[in-house]
C-alpha cells in the first residue's frame, strides 16, 4: 500500500569477480543501475558498444529465424495462448542447450539462407512463368523465332497493332513497297492486343517490305528465342516444375528444423541477457584492478544483495539513504486485491516524488463503481468465471496481463453483487423466458429496487456515492498535507473546503428542489441549519481571505480567493459527473431488456426458441462486450479526471531493475 | 379532429428522433474514428485491439438514442401491450423529452469520433498512453451522458 522505500547501493570491487558479480546482479533483478561517478583518469569507462550491438545482431537474426520457422512448421497456438506468459527452464537444460551456441547459430543461419533461396527459387518461377505468357501468341509457329531464312529469302518476324488480317497486310505492302516481287505473309495468332505474323520476301528486298509494314505500326518482337517456341515452352516448364519440387524440398528441410525451436528460442534470449549485460558494463567506471556500480535498490532487498555478495567476492557493498534531491525510482507494493489496480494506475502515472500511493483506496472505489455500472448479475459472473478460469489456467501469465484479469475478476464479483441488488439477470431474461414458453411470469425480484423503475433514487445514489469518492480524494489531499506538515495548506486548502462544502449539502438538503427530486422531504433541527450555514460562511470567507495566501498585495489575495471559490461550479460538475453510473447502468439493463424482447417476438414453438436462443447468444455477447468497454472507460475517467483531480498529479519514473528481460523463457535460479 | 389523435404521432416522432439522430452521430463518429484506425493498423496491425477500442468509443450515444427510444416506446404501449391514449400536448412533451439525447448525441457523435481520430494517433506513436490517450474521447462523452440523463427523467417523468 505504498511506494516502495529506495537505497541508494554502491559496489566497489576486483576486476576478476566483474563478471560473477554483474551475473549475480543481473539474476536477482533488484537493482536500477544508475552511476554518479565521472570518468576521470583512474576510473574509465569501457567501450562495449560493439560487442553489445553484435550480441543484439545475433539475437535479432535468430528471432527472424524463429520467425521463418513459425510459417513453415508452424507451432500451434490457440487462441488463448497469448495469455500463457513464459515457459520456465531448468538452470541445467539451459545450460546444455547455450553451451552448443555455435550450432545453434549455424542452424538460425541456415533457416535464413533457406528462406532466402526459396525466395530465389520463387522468384525464378515468376520470370519463367511470364516469359511462357509472352511466348503464347508465338506457339503455333513451327520455326524456331530467330530462323535466318533461305539462300534468298528472309524471315520477317513481329506484331501488327490491332487485328488485321492478310489482306490489310498486303495491301500495305503493295501500297509502300510497289516495286516488292516476291513476299508472302502468315498470320501466326490475332487477337485484340496484336497481330502476330511472319513475312516470307526476297532477301534484297527484305529492308523495303519491312519498312513498308513498319510504316502500319509493325515491330520485332522484344524476346527472340533461339527455338521453336513450343518446344521453348516445354523447356521452360520443365524447369519450372524442377524449381518448385526444389521448394518443397526446402520447405521440407524448414519443417524439419522445426525442432530446434525451443533451442533457438533459448539462444536468442542468451543473446538478450548478454547484450543487456554489456549495456551495463558500458557504463561502469573502471580502474585497473577495480570496478564500480551504483544504482537503487529497494529497502527490502538491500541485506538479501549485501550478503549474496559481500561473503562471495572481494568486494565492498555500502548501503545509502537517498539524497533530499534525489529522484528515485518508483515501485508500488499493494496487498493482492489492490495490486489488480496497479495497472490502472500506471497508466495515468505514477506517484511523483513525496505523493502517496493511491492505489489501494482507488482499486476499492474502482471495482465498486465499475460493477455498478455494469450491474448484470449474469454478465458479472460470466466475466469473473472468465477471468478466474484464464488465472488458474496459465499460472505464469505475464505480470502486467495478470494484474488487468485479477482486477476484471473483483470488478466481475461487484457487478454480480450490483446485479443482485438490482435484479438484473441478463436483464429480464427470466420474466420473458418464463412468460413466452412456459404461459406464467416468474421474477426475481430485485434485492434492493430495480432502476428503470426508480431512476431518481439511483440519481440520488449516483451522486452520493460521487460525492464520497471526492470527499476521500480531498481527505488524501490532507493527509499529503499533515504528512509533510504542512498544517496551513491543510487547514485553507482541505478543511475550509470541507466546511464550505458540507455546509452548502446541509442548506441544500431542506429544499423544495431536493424534495421534489429525491421524493422525500428532509427536515433538519433548527440547530443542525444553523451549523450549515455557520460551516459555508466561515468556508467562504476563510477561502476567500486565504487561497492567494502566497501573495503580498491584499487586493490581488482577495481576487484569487474569489478565483478559488468559482471552484465550486467544479465540485458541482463533479458530482453531476457521476450520474453516468446511472446512465451506464440503465443502458446495460435496457439493451438487455431489447434483446430478451426481440428474441421472443416470434412466440413459443420450435421456431420460436430457436430464434431466441441464436438472439440471446448474439445480442447479449454484443452488449456485454461494449459495455464492459463504457464500464471499463467511465471508471477510469472517474478515477482519473474527478478523484484524482483531487489530490493526485503523478509523473513519478518506474523503476526499471537490471535483469534477466527475456522474451521467451524464464530460466529457473538453482 | 385529426389533430386530436395526433398524440401518439408526436411520441413516436420523439422516439425516432432519439434514435436516428443519435445514432447518426455515432455513425459518423465510429466511421471518422475507423478511418485513423486502418491508417495505424496497416502500418503495425499489433495495435489492432488498442485502436478498435478507441474506434468504439463514439459509439456509445447510438446506443443512448436506442436506450431513450425503447423506453419511450414502452411507455406509449408500442412494444409490451396495449397502446394507450395520448393527447398532442402529451405527446409533444414526449417528443420534447426525447431531442436532449438526439441532438446532443448526434453532435457529440460526431465530435467523439473525432477526438477518437486524435487519440488513435496517440497510440500509434506512444502505445504505453493509451490509458490517457482515452480520457480525451471519454470527456466528450460526459455531455451525452447528461442529455441521456435529462432525456430519461424527462421522459420517465411524463404522466400517460
Amino acid at each position: 500500500m505504498a511506494v516502495l522505500q529506495m537505497q541508494r547501493i554502491s559496489i566497489c570491487a576486483l576486476k576478476k569477480n566483474r563478471k560473477a558479480i554483474l551475473e549475480k546482479l543481473q539474476s536477482m533483478g533488484v537493482m536500477e543501475v544508475s552511476q554518479f561517478l565521472e570518468e576521470d583518469e583512474d576510473f574509465r569507462r569501457m567501450d562495449t558498444a560493439n560487442a553489445r550491438s553484435s550480441f543484439e545482431k545475433a539475437a535479432a537474426s535468430v528471432d527472424r529465424a524463429l520467425d521463418i520457422l513459425q510459417i513453415y512448421a508452424p507451432e500451434k497456438k490457440s487462441m488463448l495462448s497469448s495469455l500463457a506468459g513464459k515457459e520456465l527452464v531448468d538452470q541445467k537444460r539451459y545450460q546444455q542447450i547455450i553451451g552448443d551456441k555455435e550450432t545453434l547459430l549455424r542452424t538460425a543461419n541456415q533457416i535464413q539462407s533457406l528462406d532466402r533461396e526459396r525466395a530465389e527459387q520463387k522468384s525464378e518461377i515468376l520470370k519463367l512463368e511470364n516469359s511462357i505468357e509472352s511466348l503464347k501468341p508465338w506457339l503455333p509457329l513451327e520455326v524456331p523465332m530467330d530462323y535466318e531464312g533461305t539462300t534468298h529469302t528472309e524471315m520477317l518476324l513481329g506484331t501488327m497493332p490491332g487485328e488485321c488480317s492478310l489482306e490489310q497486310i498486303y495491301s500495305a505492302i503493295a501500297e509502300k513497297a510497289p516495286e516488292a516481287q516476291g513476299y508472302e505473309a502468315h498470320i501466326v495468332s490475332a487477337g485484340q492486343e496484336g497481330t502476330y505474323l511472319t513475312v516470307f520476301c526476297l532477301r534484297e528486298e527484305a529492308r523495303q517490305v519491312e519498312e513498308a509494314l513498319r510504316s502500319r505500326g509493325f515491330a520485332r518482337p522484344s524476346q527472340i528465342l533461339q527455338q521453336v517456341p513450343a518446344a521453348a515452352r516445354s523447356e521452360m516448364e520443365s524447369e519450372i516444375n524442377s524449381r518448385e519440387l526444389k521448394i518443397e524440398e526446402i520447405e521440407q528441410q524448414l519443417a524439419g528444423l522445426g525442432v530446434s525451436r525451443e533451442s533457438l528460442k533459448l539462444l536468442a534470449d542468451y543473446y538478450r541477457v548478454r547484450a543487456d549485460k554489456y549495456e551495463v558494463l558500458g557504463t561502469l567506471p573502471q580502474s585497473e584492478r577495480t570496478f564500480f556500480i551504483s544504482g537503487y535498490v529497494p529497502e527490502k532487498y538491500t541485506d538479501k544483495l549485501k550478503s549474496a555478495l559481500e561473503g562471495r567476492y572481494d568486494c565492498v557493498v555500502d548501503v545509502e539513504k537517498l539524497k533530499e534531491d534525489e529522484e528515485a525510482p518508483v515501485l508500488l507494493q499493494n496487498n493482492s486485491f489492490s495490486e489488480s489496480a496497479e495497472g490502472i494506475l500506471e497508466s495515468y502515472g505514477l506517484p511523483a516524488k513525496g505523493e502517496v500511493d493511491p492505489t489501494a483506496i482507488m482499486s476499492v472505489f474502482y471495482v465498486f463503481l465499475f460493477g455498478l455500472m455494469l450491474s448484470d448479475a449474469a454478465y458479472g459472473a460470466i466475466v469473473s468465471i472468465a477471468c478466474g478460469a484464464a488465472l488458474k489456467k496459465f499460472p505464469r501469465m505475464e505480470a502486467g496481463m495478470k494484474k488487468s484479469l485479477k482486477l476484471f475478476f473483483w470488478c466481475g464479483l461487484s457487478t454480480l453483487f450490483w446485479g443482485v441488488m438490482f435484479g438484473g439477470y441478463f436483464g429480464d431474461v427470466v420474466n420473458v423466458v418464463s412468460r413466452t414458453f412456459f404461459g406464467n411470469q416468474v421474477e426475481i425480484p430485485a434485492l434492493w429496487f430495480i432502476p428503470l423503475n426508480d431512476p431518481m433514487k439511483l440519481l440520488i445514489y449516483s451522486m452520493l456515492f460521487g460525492l464520497i469518492h471526492l470527499f476521500t480524494g480531498l481527505g488524501i489531499k490532507g493527509y499529503m498535507c499533515i504528512k509533510d506538515n504542512r498544517y496551513l495548506d491543510f487547514f485553507c486548502d482541505v478543511v475550509l473546503w470541507f466546511l464550505f462544502l458540507i455546509g452548502l449539502i446541509i442548506m441544500f438538503l431542506p429544499t423544495d428542489i431536493f424534495a421534489s427530486v429525491a421524493g422525500v422531504k428532509i427536515v433538519f433541527p433548527e440547530f443542525v441549519n444553523f451549523l450549515g450555514k455557520a460551516f459555508a460562511i466561515i468556508g467562504v470567507v476563510g477561502i476567500l481571505l486565504m487561497s492567494g495566501r502566497e501573495n503580498k498585495n491584499f487586493g490581488l489575495r482577495i481576487a484569487l480567493g474569489a478565483y478559488d471559490l468559482y471552484n465550486v461550479t467544479g465540485w458541482l460538475s463533479d458530482v453531476l459527473s457521476y450520474s453516468r453510473l446511472l446512465a451506464l447502468g440503465l443502458a446495460t439493463g435496457v439493451i438487455a431488456q431489447v434483446v430478451n424482447q426481440m428474441g421472443s417476438m416470434a412466440g413459443n414453438g420450435i421456431f420460436g426458441v430457436i430464434l431466441f436462443i441464436v438472439v440471446f447468444i448474439v445480442g447479449h455477447t454484443l452488449n456485454l462486450a461494449i459495455n464492459l468497454l463504457g464500464a471499463y472507460v467511465h471508471t477510469n475517467r472517474l478515477q482519473y479526471v474527478e478523484f484524482f483531480g483531487k489530490f493526485y498529479e503523478g509523473g513519478g519514473r518506474m523503476f526499471n531493475p537490471f535483469k534477466e528481460n527475456t522474451k521467451y523463457a524464464d530460466i529457473k535460479e538453482d | 379532429m385529426i389533430l386530436e389523435s395526433l398524440g401518439i404521432v408526436y411520441a413516436l416522432l420523439g422516439a425516432a428522433c432519439a434514435v436516428f439522430l443519435a445514432g447518426a452521430g455515432s455513425a459518423l463518429g465510429v466511421g471518422i474514428a475507423g478511418q485513423a484506425a486502418s491508417g495505424v493498423v496497416s502500418e503495425d496491425p499489433s495495435k489492432f485491439a488498442k485502436v478498435l477500442i478507441m474506434q468504439l468509443l463514439p459509439g456509445t450515444q447510438g446506443i443512448y438514442g436506442l436506450l431513450v427510444g425503447f423506453i419511450t416506446l414502452s411507455k406509449i404501449g408500442i412494444i409490451g401491450g396495449g397502446a394507450v391514449e395520448i393527447s398532442p400536448s402529451t405527446g409533444l412533451l414526449i417528443l420534447a423529452a426525447c431531442l436532449p439525447i438526439g441532438i446532443v448525441g448526434l453532435i457529440s457523435g460526431k465530435s467523439q469520433g473525432k477526438t477518437a481520430a486524435a487519440s488513435i494517433g496517440i497510440v500509434a506513436k506512444k502505445p504505453d498512453q493509451f490509458g490517457k490517450a482515452m480520457l480525451f474521447p471519454a470527456m466528450v462523452e460526459t455531455y451525452a451522458i447528461l442529455a441521456l440523463l435529462i432525456s430519461i427523467l424527462a421522459v420517465s417523468g411524463i404522466q400517460v
